[in-house]
């Protein structure tokens, strides 16, 4: 409640400063506390009306703690409800005092009335004072047994607060267990959403501790669980829903009825009013049909409807978010939204934060058919009062125009722009031009024609300067007059950019090497500026050009003017891998901010939802014994679905060809559990085709896992023997969760035997060889040469586990290993194990 | 789970401020309305309802001119957090009649009271007003409504026709009217935003009507409701369900919405039979049903707009505006707006004759023409000629340099869709039970814009 204390600092006159309030208060409090006048209430109430306004505004008033307990003795709920709040707000700081409340508290605890009870309960729990949580389990056990669902409710929100005070508290009173049961049999459904969210929490801190924990919290996405929240989700309002769905999106069903039975049960909730419902909806659709692509599409077609709804009713900041997960769905999947071009159009009053979204859904969907009204509609914005809006709608035209459809009619109104006379569209098509021609190098000549004739004087935006000197650069033979500009600009050396100057370096450079005779003056100047100039860069180029003209002008001219070849694509600024990630979290702020939630929580703060996204960075294994085999699947297909479709043509044949890397492979009824886990194996899969592969794999891991590649291994004597568990078994979230907690205990390269390299043909084959030294794997992906396996090994005489992440190039025959073990003091022991039994793969 | 809400007023005042979990620091409300009133300086026109700053995630509505904020530090759902937002301005609303700075202030520890029950720990509980009612103990201070009438958003049922009681949409849903009886009534309105874009020869190129049918009861005893819409409602007209193609019997009068949701209360039962909705409305306001249509309407204003250079350094702007709705109908307070050339030093104006109710403005600042109409009668056509003076001379295109021509306006007792509440029915208590009924129209401009 206490507002900020700096408002205090800045009084404004409706805002006294506080002393003399606070003691004129203390007074008239101590007067009316013993007093039992008729009437004595109101003026009580205007009192402590007085007393939380104060506090509202920042006003310390916790020196009247002690009058107001007093006043507190009275049964008139309105008084009880303010003295509850201003307890609330003060007991942290007053531990002391707070003492005071225990006694009145308990007594409303055992009040006739339900609502007292229920409120002098949340109160008592809401103290917050460590020294006093023993006042308060027995209030909370009766509380969770009150026969009013409104106590109940208040109650069990009361044990996550304990549990934050003093979690052993919490635990040795038996409270999860209780809100447990509560859970799975109150009649009130308040009352299992609160269990809900309790044990969600509590049981998510818990669980890095114990194992029991964490079996309950993956026991909240279980079967009998889902299909008991699912039967009872029109008890729940709104709100519980939203939670509910959130949960079962995490669910994997076993079959593919099951899927559609949920679906079913499920469509008419995206037509509900509340946005949030709908979007909690529309993500368990996705999330149930991934692996199922034709359903999947369906899925998309299904939801636009509801989701141009939302985006049109409500407030502006509630279309916001909706439509910032439709651009999300039109980015992964353009060609579904094409005809839907329309919706994307800005309307004048938008904010601009709204315009930007639909100017880039706009960009993604263009096509062959809609490209033209699509510009059309752009160009007007260009010309728009909004400077901003412009500036985007003239880039999103440029943009259109390199993904080549129609580049023609673009390229004509493009240049229109630089027409136009207004500096900022003048300076945004600049830098367009620029682009084009790099990608379509035979527009130049009508290009040039018309840039020929922009004044440079005009051209004040370094991007755009930088732009403009580039085509005088590279296009030097087809301007007249080229050389004199480029002598003029270095005339005003001192006032450009670095990054100007910069270019007009090498555009004089380039201009030089077509026609020396007059260049070489302007050329003098700017080396003169440049090798005297205080930007470190500029002085090091124009040193570098320097010494090469120094060295050989025609050596030079190789250097600084190759023949270049036409960009074909422009890079990508976010990787799949990224907007996997953000697909995965959707329905969260991960898809406002647009980028995965690391980026911007701490890791005590993902939200009650991460831990089957912990389960999910690793795919199961066939080898894991306990497991249902049916959850390995070619992931590339199903969380690749609705990459674009070049890319996703790509992705197919990958899976053609590297199907074998899994275990069996499996009818699409099986749905892959952890698409994550398995797109990032898939991925370094792709990476490893173009590339050389470990490093980048590595760094995908680096930044999934945090893993600390750098850290050294420990030098340690490895005892002389070490024997392994022959049957040791450990489920894909337990050795998640290790393999997070435990540092890197060894870094190691080695080798394969020629043999092994050659007989790696498939994972498969080392599983066996592996499993055979007592080494188990649990995870494994790849395809020749690069493979990549999660494996695990125990001790055979205590629980003892040894981790290891192993990258196999079957080329080179190279094996990369990162090796965590929980008893350090024999992890060099088990590396020498594991190496001796990867290295006699294919020999024995 | 949510940290902290609080209410701050245009100046960044705490109104309300409540934490719920402690894990966000103290001064959260000074940070938030800093990075919100400086958004501008990073380039932004204005900051988006969601950001984060150092962890925290920010997330408000803006309501009467009041920010409600939530604060948070877990990656939770964005349409949760800003639905919740506005459904707690929507109960305080409930509560007090009317919302606005000085009604929260006169209330605020009733408004603690609420936030205490909507929010436990972060989590959500409940936001349904009727709910709530068993919990919140402390009495309304209601202010007083008249003085605030230009304001009030209900006030545009009121202008035009006189039949609609003034007090009712500004009564708190606790409150009881003076001599402590309680009016049994019940409001339904069907609002209608529409939005078009002409082009500059006045073909329509986009159009769309986002419509809500808006109810608030104040029966007692919760009857159960039904409304009875067009017969011939048709939903659907792409997408992926299973629809037929309607579109060519368009015309012929029936009304075919895109897309349409509903609120948690209604019942379908009988929809696709008679297009009837039952439901037991909850206290307070609601939408039950919002709907979107793409279909073809006749808009109901045209707009002409000339412009004639007169020499290098002046230009005559006229504009026409014709009203295409039935002479019984009246739309009220009607802005045109167009941004005229940067270098437009002077603009002077020249109305019809005998014009009544007419204002003209030359934005200094933003060099915005502005033409506010107070009333326009269905059939009419009105016209407006301003002289512009440059500052400097012409050179291009001047149509480039000015427009579009956009138009505000509410049109009370008409909707363009044709979507009608054909009855609306409420389960009898008694034969003498007969509460008052108000089923209201209006249309409203939401992006009504005619280039140049």
């Amino acid at each position: 409640m206490a507002p900020p204390a700096q408002s205090s600092r800045y009084p404004s006159p409706s805002q006294p400063s506080g002393k003399g309030e606070v003691s004129d208060l203390r007074l008239q409090l101590r007067q009316l506390a013993g007093s039992r006048a008729p009437g004595v209430d109101d003026s009580k109430r205007e009192l402590f009306k007085k007393v939380i306004s104060y506090m509202t505004i920042g006003i310390d008033v916790s020196s009247l703690f002690g009058e107001m307990v007093m006043c507190s003795v009275t049964p008139d709920i309105v008084l009880k409800k303010m003295c509850y709040l201003y307890v609330g707000n003060y007991a942290k700081v007053n531990p002391d005092l707070a003492l005071l409340t225990i006694n009145f508290l308990q007594r409303d605890c055992k009040d006739q009335d339900p609502i007292i009870r229920g409120l002098a309960l949340r109160s008592l729990s809401s103290l917050r004072v460590a020294n006093l949580v023993e006042y308060l389990v027995g209030p909370l056990g009766s509380g969770l047994k009150d026969n009013n669902a409104y106590v109940r409710t208040v109650a069990v929100m009361g044990a996550v607060k304990l549990y934050h005070i003093s979690a052993s508290t919490c635990i040795d009173a038996d409270f999860p267990a209780t809100l447990k049961h509560l859970m799975l049999n109150d009649s009130d459904s308040q009352v299992v959403v609160n269990c809900l969210f309790a044990l969600q929490e509590i049981w998510n801190s818990e669980s890095s501790k114990s194992e029991e924990a964490t079996r309950e919290k993956e026991g909240l996405i279980s079967k009998p669980f889902i299909y008991y929240l699912l039967n009872r989700l029109r008890e729940f309002n709104e709100w519980g829903q939203c939670l509910v769905l959130e949960l079962v999106a995490k669910y994997v069903p076993s079959d593919t009825n099951e899927n559609f039975d949920i679906m079913n049960l499920l469509e008419d909730r995206l037509q509900h009013a509340n946005g949030a419902v709908v979007l909690a909806t529309i993500k368990v659709f996705l999330q149930l049909t991934l692996s199922m692509a034709d359903v999947h599409q369906e899925v998309y077609e299904r939801i636009k409807a509801p989701l141009l709804t939302l985006v049109s009713s409500g407030s502006p900041e509630q279309s916001y978010a909706v439509l910032s997960h439709l651009h999300l769905l039109v980015m992964r999947a353009p060609y579904i939204f094409a005809s839907d071009y329309k919706h994307f159009y800005c309307q004048y009053n938008e904010p601009s934060y709204v315009k930007k979204l639909k100017l880039e859904m706009l960009t993604a969907v263009a096509n062959e058919s809609n490209t033209y009204e699509i510009v059309t509609e752009l160009c007007e914005y260009a010309a728009n009062v909004d400077v901003p809006i412009a500036r985007e709608s003239i880039r999103a035209v440029g943009k259109i125009a390199l993904q080549q459809y129609d580049v023609n009619a673009i390229v004509d109104r493009l240049l229109q722009f630089l027409e136009m006379e207004k500096d900022y569209v003048t300076a945004e098509a600049l830098v367009l031009v620029k682009d084009l021609l790099r990608k379509y190098p035979q527009w130049s000549h009508d290009c040039i024609a018309v840039v020929g004739n922009i004044s440079s004087k005009n051209v004040q935006e370094p991007k755009a300067k930088a732009a403009l000197i580039w085509m005088l650069g590279e296009y030097a033979q087809d301007m007249d007059d080229a050389p004199y500009i480029l002598e003029s600009l270095v005339e005003n050396w001192e006032e450009d950019a670095p990054e100007v100057r910069l270019h007009l370096l090498t555009a004089i450079m380039k201009c030089f090497f077509r026609r020396p005779p007059e260049t070489q003056k302007a050329l003098g100047i700017a080396l003169a500026a440049g090798v005297a100039d205080f930007h470190q860069d500029v002085h090091d180029r124009a040193l570098f050009y320097y010494r090469l003209l120094q060295y050989d002008v025609s050596s030079a001219e190789r250097v600084v003017n190759p023949p270049k070849q036409a960009v074909s694509v422009f890079a990508d600024t976010q990787s799949n891998e990224i907007k996997d990630r953000i697909f995965d979290e959707f329905n969260s702020l991960s898809v406002v901010y647009q980028k995965p939630s690391y980026m911007f929580t701490d890791k005590d703060h993902r939200g009650p939802f991460e831990f089957s996204d912990e389960i999910g960075n690793l795919a199961v294994g066939v080898e894991s014994e306990h497991e249902v085999p049916a959850t390995s699947v070619d992931a590339n297909e199903t969380s690749d679905l609705l990459l674009s479709t070049t890319e996703k043509e790509e992705t197919r044949a990958m899976v053609a060809n590297g199907s074998d890397y899994t275990a069996p492979l499996y009818d699409s009824s099986t749905r892959a559990l952890p698409s994550q886990g398995q797109s990032e194996l898939a991925i370094t899969n792709l990476l490893g085709t173009s590339d050389p592969g470990p490093q980048a794999s590595m760094a995908i891991d680096d930044l999934l896992m945090g893993l600390d590649l750098t850290a050294p291994p420990a030098p340690a004597s490895a005892p002389p023997s070490l024997k392994l568990n022959a049957r040791a078994a450990l489920d894909a979230g337990s050795f998640q969760r290790k393999w997070r907690e435990l540092p890197v205990a060894i870094y190691q390269e080695c080798e394969l035997s020629s043999q092994g390299a050659a007989a790696l043909t498939s994972a498969q084959a080392l599983l066996q060889h592996m499993q055979g030294n007592s080494i188990q794997c649990i995870a494994s992906g790849g395809q020749s040469p690069n493979f990549k396996f999660f494996f695990f090994a125990q001790k055979a005489e205590e629980p003892s586990v040894f981790l290891v992440e192993c990258k196999i190039n079957t080329s080179t025959a190279k094996a990369q290993l990162n090796i965590k073990a929980e008893d350090q003091s024999t992890s060099h022991g088990f590396s020498a194990l594991f190496q001796s039994a990867l290295s006699r793969f294919g020999t024995s | 789970m949510i940290s902290q809400f609080f209410v701050l007023s245009q100046r960044g005042d705490n109104i309300v401020f409540r934490d719920y979990r402690g894990d966000v620091q103290k001064g959260s409300a000074e940070i938030f309305f800093r990075k919100v009133k400086f958004w501008k300086d990073d380039g932004e026109e204005e900051a988006p309802p969601v950001f984060n700053v150092d962890g925290v995630n920010y997330f408000h509505v803006k309501v009467v001119g009041l920010l409600f904020v939530a604060t948070t530090r877990v990656n939770m759902s964005p349409s949760l957090v800003l639905e919740l937002l506005q459904r707690i301005a929507r109960v305080i609303k409930d509560y007090l009649g009317i919302l606005n700075e000085d009604s929260i202030r006169k209330n605020f520890v009733l408004v603690y009271e609420l936030l205490d029950e909507v929010i436990d720990f972060g989590y959500v509980q409940t936001t349904s007003t009727e709910v709530l009612k068993s919990y919140v103990f402390n009495e309304p201070i209601v202010i007083d409504a008249a003085r605030l009438q230009p304001l009030n958003p209900a006030s545009m049922f009121m202008q035009g026709t006189k039949r609609m009681p003034g007090t009712a949409v500004t009564k708190s849903v606790v409150a009881n009217d003076p001599g402590g009886r309680k009016r049994e009534e019940i409001f339904v309105d069907i609002i209608e935003k529409i939005s078009v874009t002409f082009s500059s020869s006045g073909y329509i190129l986009t159009s769309e009507i986002d419509g809500t049918i808006q109810m608030k009861s104040y029966l007692s005893g919760n009857p159960e409701i039904r409304l009875a819409l067009n017969e011939d409602l048709a939903i659907g007209t792409s997408g992926g369900r299973a629809t037929y193609d309607y579109r060519s019997s368009s015309g012929s009068g029936s009304v075919i919405l895109d897309d349409c949701n509903f609120h948690e209360s209604v019942r379908l039962d009988s929809f696709d039979i008679d297009r009837t909705l039952s439901l037991v409305p909850p206290d307070g306001e609601f939408p039950v049903m919002n709907y979107r249509m793409t279909q073809e309407f006749k808009p109901p204003f045209r707009i002409n707009t000339l412009i004639e250079e007169a020499g290098s350094l002046r230009a005559e702007v006229i504009l026409k505006i014709s009203a295409e709705f039935p002479s019984n109908i009246t739309a009220n307070t009607i802005i045109v707006q167009m941004p005229l050339p940067k270098y437009t030093a002077r603009a002077t104006f020249e109305l019809e004759a005998g014009a009544v109710g007419q204002t003209t403005d030359f934005k200094e600042s933003t060099k915005r023409l502005e033409w506010g109409l107070k009333k326009i009668s269905g059939g009419s056509e009105h016209t407006l000629r301003a002289k512009l003076t440059f500052s400097q001379e012409l050179h291009g295109n001047i149509t480039k340099e000015a427009g579009p021509v956009s138009l505000t306006f509410t049109i009370p007792m008409y909707n363009v869709s044709k979507l009608q509440v054909k009855y609306l029915q409420i389960a009898k208590k008694s034969s003498s039970y007969n509460p008052y009924r108000w089923v209201r129209y209006v249309t409203q401009a939401n992006s009504y814009v005619a280039r140049i």
